[in-house]
């Protein structure tokens, strides 16, 4: 009854499409009216730390080797982390904008952890292809974050932050178990999906 | 007195502008799951359902990106656009 990898890939791609939308109508509107109402306030935060706490069943029944293991725990521990001090953020517990460099955090242990789990070339087939393209994205929009530390009320930044999810998003939604990518696909791979 | 009034129509402008594009997001999330939809037909398992298992008919991406896009423009953008108004009210 477990879903296939690829599904539980496309369900956390929802997630994260609807953090990316939410994360630009906040970069648009602004921070002062998008946390005007808590729930909303509440919900990107909250939603990080869900997909960081979905991420632990993800490492307990979806990865056939350690480094799966290992990288999927990373995952869910940088991401609850990184939920947690936005959540404290928003509560106003924490005031410093450094802490949001635990995100930049997440998003480099998030983009090595996708590297070094992937033990194919890029074009092996599309899931390799499209792990070494999250993971390289991941570690390169690492950049974002930290620029939020600095320029935290800055509009470019917080819309360059919310379009990597919904970039991430569009990856997770192209992954497949088995296909091929842009007509490569190498014979140990198995036979494709549609 | 000249630079008051030329702020007081172009305030309101601006916030259009923005209410616009916060409210065009859901749509063409949507428009962009159903053309997703009606290029690769073949990744909406329900309209060949027959042998397909739960996670197949339950998990259907591009019927989950029109949901999303359905969902931010119903659930979200609303109190968003409200707050906006009020905002823009309130700064007056």
């Amino acid at each position: 009854m477990e879903p296939p990898a690829e599904h539980v890939h496309w369900l956390f791609a929802t997630g994260f499409l609807l953090l990316g939308l939410c994360l630009l109508a906040e970069a648009v509107v602004g921070t002062e009216v998008w946390r005007r109402r808590a729930w909303r306030a509440y919900l990107w935060p909250g939603l990080a730390f869900a997909l960081g706490v979905l991420m632990w069943p993800v490492m307990t029944f979806f990865t056939n080797s350690t480094l799966h293991m290992l990288a999927h725990g990373a995952w869910a521990e940088v991401l609850m982390a990184a939920g947690a001090v936005e959540l404290a953020l928003v509560r106003g517990k924490i005031r410093s904008p450094w802490w949001g460099l635990t995100m930049a955090a997440a998003f480099v242990v998030s983009g090595t952890a996708f590297l070094v789990h992937e033990q194919n070339a890029w074009f092996f087939q599309r899931s390799s292809f499209l792990h070494h393209l999250l993971g390289w994205t991941l570690l390169i929009a690492a950049v974002v974050p930290l620029a939020r530390c600095v320029r935290p009320r800055s509009q470019i930044v917080a819309t360059c932050f919310a379009l990597t999810f919904i970039v991430g998003a569009v990856f997770l939604y192209c992954d497949r178990d088995v296909a091929p990518v842009f007509g490569h696909i190498s014979p140990l791979a198995g036979p494709p999906h549609r | 007195m000249n630079a008051e009034l030329v702020s007081e129509l172009e305030a309101p402008r601006h916030r259009t502008a923005r209410a616009r594009f916060i409210t065009a997001l859901g749509p063409l999330t949507a428009l962009a799951g159903a053309i997703w939809a009606i290029v690769q037909p073949y990744r909406i398992t329900l309209l060949h359902p027959h042998g397909q298992g739960f996670w197949w008919l339950f998990v259907e991406p591009p019927l989950l990106v029109i949901a999303v896009g359905l969902f931010f423009y119903f659930a979200i953008v609303p109190g968003v656009l409200e707050d906006m108004e009020e905002a823009g009210g309130t700064s007056r």
